[in-house]
């Protein structure tokens, strides 16, 4: 084969491979973005049932139930403006309190938010940065504090 | 006084890199003996005062000396020795005083080993070193000083406790070795700034590199294994690899490293591929640093990222914009002038050895996408959004797969005018005990899985066996085997030994969460783990609960496990510890969860088949990395020789 055929091929697989890993890399990456939503954007505008997304903000206090001898908890999830219900089996992370930031990552079902993982992973001051900063956007009302 | 001692060695510190960057680069421009003679005694002292240093912040952590900022927050008097020195670099602060201070320590070596260099080039590239250095130190002392002390009525009465996720022997030592890790690559970085500054880069050169830019790689390798092992039986919930970002921050410098260590085998060889192999340079280094910035600036959401301080972002943004800016500026400027000569076939090594690059920058592409996505489109001013780990489980193992493809026929290829048709014997004899071997594996052990894993194991089978047939033959004929040949061997088994653990993870691990009372027991295949009782247990500074789990296999008491939930009394934190009993084909894994009340518990059981070979094959890439990195060819005399015979135009100094 000439020098200059085979090259031309070269380019032509290249581009065919480069293609093919593009359209590979853009499905991928539609099926595993994840956008953030706190409560009052929720509010304002849920996203469709089948979107899985992360649902932040805290857990409020005195509002996690669980079903004695199983796995289902219930808690709500506020910035302190709206509250979401969140429903979720399994074990729940060491650092989950209540009164205390959390992402979760689940759909919508009705009003309900089903999470088929929670995340907490913070000490007792911190804040997961999208909370923190859904928080400062809606600041709270003052007589509540925001368990920082 | 004592921690004031630090402070002071470490502003000396600064100065000498000051010297070490300004004789070193200035000396070697100017080919002044007096100059460049002043940069290894620079070298020397930085390494003994940042030594000093780091032994005052260890003295201070001993004594429990809790006026400085940096041990109140990080130790306690409950904790034991052996982690208080670990304290050293279990946060912010401390880890980029180890970092410093490992900079210092492989400068030292450099300064040591490259007496026989031209020395305008090992003048040059400890320069360059220094110019790292400064920057780092100037970094420390500006923005994150472990030796700030508190305002006396601060003064607590005892330390606020390391984190305890961190209070584990392996996490002592994973750190050190990241960073020699990370550190190493400012070696080949700094050869490839000074082959730039020189405008000529000679396959003298690659073989003066090869071994230091080995080096790094081993120690990455095996700091990455130790983090991932970590993660598996600390962080308590039995995952080895999450695809955070402080992980990928590690493992894009090894992609790239990797790929760096093959490309110089090429510009050693053949002459060839200089520009690339210099572009890869800097980008290992480049990733390393990136990898500071994302873990140490807190803009990232992470288990690792203790540290949320945006002045601290910028300035490490403000330098790696100034190393990796400046760098490739100089790269775009002297790389011209650097044409590789030589042509080769597209069966050759050489053309199979750039494939194997490709592939891995490309997955590195594919994680550095990941990982700062998120931060790109925070910066564009989009809803926020994070990318999971599907993004990358399901990208990364096509990329695995092309690369272990790759290397099981291009490990047959012969320099320069090799074809695909010559080593078609042992191709097709490799290919079929390949798939025999992971057939057989497939089917007896474990049944059918993913196809990717199937696939996977396939392919690390037939790795393992083409990367025999070189040594063998050698040996059968009676050849010299050297260390270089054996390393490469042994690396590449423990390649693919490290995907054949990964397909069979991925693919056979039977995991159950569920809620147990005493007496109760949850069947897994052939296995049966039985909840027999909880007792309180009590530790220096912790205290809990503590399962006992009778693990049965077809009904035989195969091992006993103890879970543990602790709480720490400092940090009020609950941690997890796993019990976990390896034998030789799985790991029998269990995590006690919380109390559910109606005295049932959750928990979490696990089998996951081959996962310590996951880790163990790091360890046999390291291995054979350090053999190879020792190869005779490296050591000093013949690389005189060698440098007097095929550089004759070297300036004489």
């Amino acid at each position: 084969m000439m020098p200059r055929h085979k090259r031309l091929f070269m380019v032509l697989g290249i581009l065919a491979g480069v293609g093919l890993a593009a359209s590979l890399a853009l499905t991928a990456f539609k099926d595993n973005v994840m956008l953030f939503y706190s409560p009052t954007e929720l509010a304002a505008k849920a996203p469709q049932a089948a979107e899985r997304f992360r649902l932040g903000g805290m857990v409020e206090k005195g509002s996690l139930k669980k079903t004695e001898g199983t796995l289902d908890v219930q808690f709500y999830v506020t910035d302190y403006k709206h509250t979401v219900e969140v429903k979720y089996s399994g074990i729940l992370p060491d650092l989950f309190r209540e009164g205390q930031g959390v992402v979760a990552h689940g759909r919508m079902q009705g009003n309900v938010f089903v999470a088929d993982e929670i995340l907490a992973k913070h000490d007792e001051k911190y804040m997961p940065p999208e909370v923190a900063k859904s928080l400062k956007d809606n600041p709270p009302p003052p007589n509540i504090s925001a368990g920082t | 006084m004592v921690p004031e001692f630090g402070q002071f060695a470490l502003v000396l510190a600064l100065l000498l890199a000051a010297a070490q960057a300004v004789f070193g680069l200035v000396g070697a421009q100017r080919l002044d003996p007096r100059w460049m003679g002043v940069v290894r005694p620079a070298v020397a002292g930085h390494f003994v005062l940042v030594s000093a240093a780091i032994g005052v912040l260890i003295y201070a952590f001993v004594n429990f000396d809790f006026s400085v900022a940096y041990v109140a927050s990080n130790s306690n008097s409950a904790l034991p020795t052996f982690y208080r020195v670990a304290a050293v670099w279990g946060a912010h602060e401390g880890s980029l005083l180890l970092w410093a201070w490992m900079l210092s320590l492989w400068t030292l070596a450099v300064a040591a080993f490259s007496r026989n260099l031209p020395p305008h080039f090992a003048s040059r590239v400890m320069g360059v070193l220094g110019v790292v250095s400064f920057g780092f130190l100037l970094f420390t002392l500006y923005t994150s000083n472990p030796f700030d002390r508190l305002p006396v009525e601060q003064i607590p009465a005892d330390g606020r406790d390391l984190n305890p996720v961190l209070q584990d022997p392996a996490l002592a030592i994973h750190p050190p070795l990241l960073y020699m890790g990370y550190v190493g690559f400012a070696v080949a970085y700094s050869f490839a700034c000074a082959a730039m500054l020189e405008g000529k880069l000679d396959q003298v050169w690659a073989r003066w590199t090869r071994p230091w830019t080995t080096l790094a790689w081993c120690f990455l390798s095996v700091g990455i294994a130790l983090g991932s092992w970590w993660a598996y039986y600390e962080l308590g919930w039995g995952g080895y690899w999450f695809w955070d970002p402080v992980e990928n921050a590690s493992f894009m410098p090894w992609l790239v490293g990797t790929a760096l260590i093959h490309s110089l085998a090429v510009t050693e060889k053949r002459g060839l591929f200089k520009s690339w192999t210099l572009l890869l340079a800097i980008l290992a280094f480049s990733l390393s640093l990136l990898g500071t910035f994302l873990v140490r600036s807190g803009v990232l959401v992470s288990v690792h990222s203790f540290a949320a301080d945006p002045s601290r972002g910028m300035f490490i943004l403000g330098f790696l914009v100034l190393m990796i800016g400046g760098a490739l500026i100089l790269y775009a400027w002297r790389a011209p002038l650097l044409k590789s000569q030589a042509g080769f076939e597209g069966g050759a090594r050489e053309a199979f050895l750039l494939y194997n690059n490709i592939a891995l920058v490309l997955g590195a592409l594919v994680v550095l996408i990941g990982t700062l996505a998120p931060l790109v489109n925070e910066a564009l001013g989009k809803k926020s959004i994070s990318v999971g780990p599907g993004w990358f489980s399901r990208l990364f193992p096509y990329i695995a797969l092309a690369l272990l493809t790759l290397v099981a026929i291009g490990i047959h290829a012969a320099w320069k005018r090799g074809r695909l048709g010559d080593s078609r014997g042992r191709l097709f004899a490799g290919l079929g005990a390949g798939v025999i071997a992971g057939l057989l594996i497939v089917s007896i052990g474990f049944g059918p899985g993913k196809w990717q894993s199937a696939l996977g194991i396939v392919l690390g089978c037939w790795v393992i066996v083409s990367s025999l047939f070189d040594p063998v033959d050698r040996w059968r004929r009676k050849l010299t085997l050297p260390r270089a040949v054996i390393g490469m061997t042994i690396a590449h088994i423990g390649l693919g030994v490290n995907v054949i653990a990964i397909s069979t993870v991925e693919s056979y691990t039977i995991e159950r969460d569920v809620a147990v009372g005493v007496g109760e027991s949850v069947t897994m295949g052939r296995y049966a783990y039985r909840f027999d009782k909880l007792e309180p247990v009590e530790g220096p500074n912790y205290d809990g609960v503590r399962a006992e789990i009778t693990v049965l296999r077809d009904g035989q008491p195969v091992t006993v496990l103890h879970p543990e939930k602790r709480n720490y009394w400092v940090q009020r934190s609950t941690m997890t510890e796993a019990g976990i009993h390896s034998k030789w084909n799985m790991d029998l894994f269990v995590a006690l969860g919380e109390n559910l009340g109606g005295g049932r518990w959750s928990l979490r059981a696990q089998l996951r088949p081959l996962i310590d070979y996951v880790w163990l094959a790091a360890g046999l890439m390291a291995l054979g990395g350090g053999l190879a990195a020792s190869d005779r060819r490296y050591r000093s005399r013949q690389a005189v020789e060698s440098t007097a015979t095929s550089t004759p135009t070297a300036p004489a100094t």
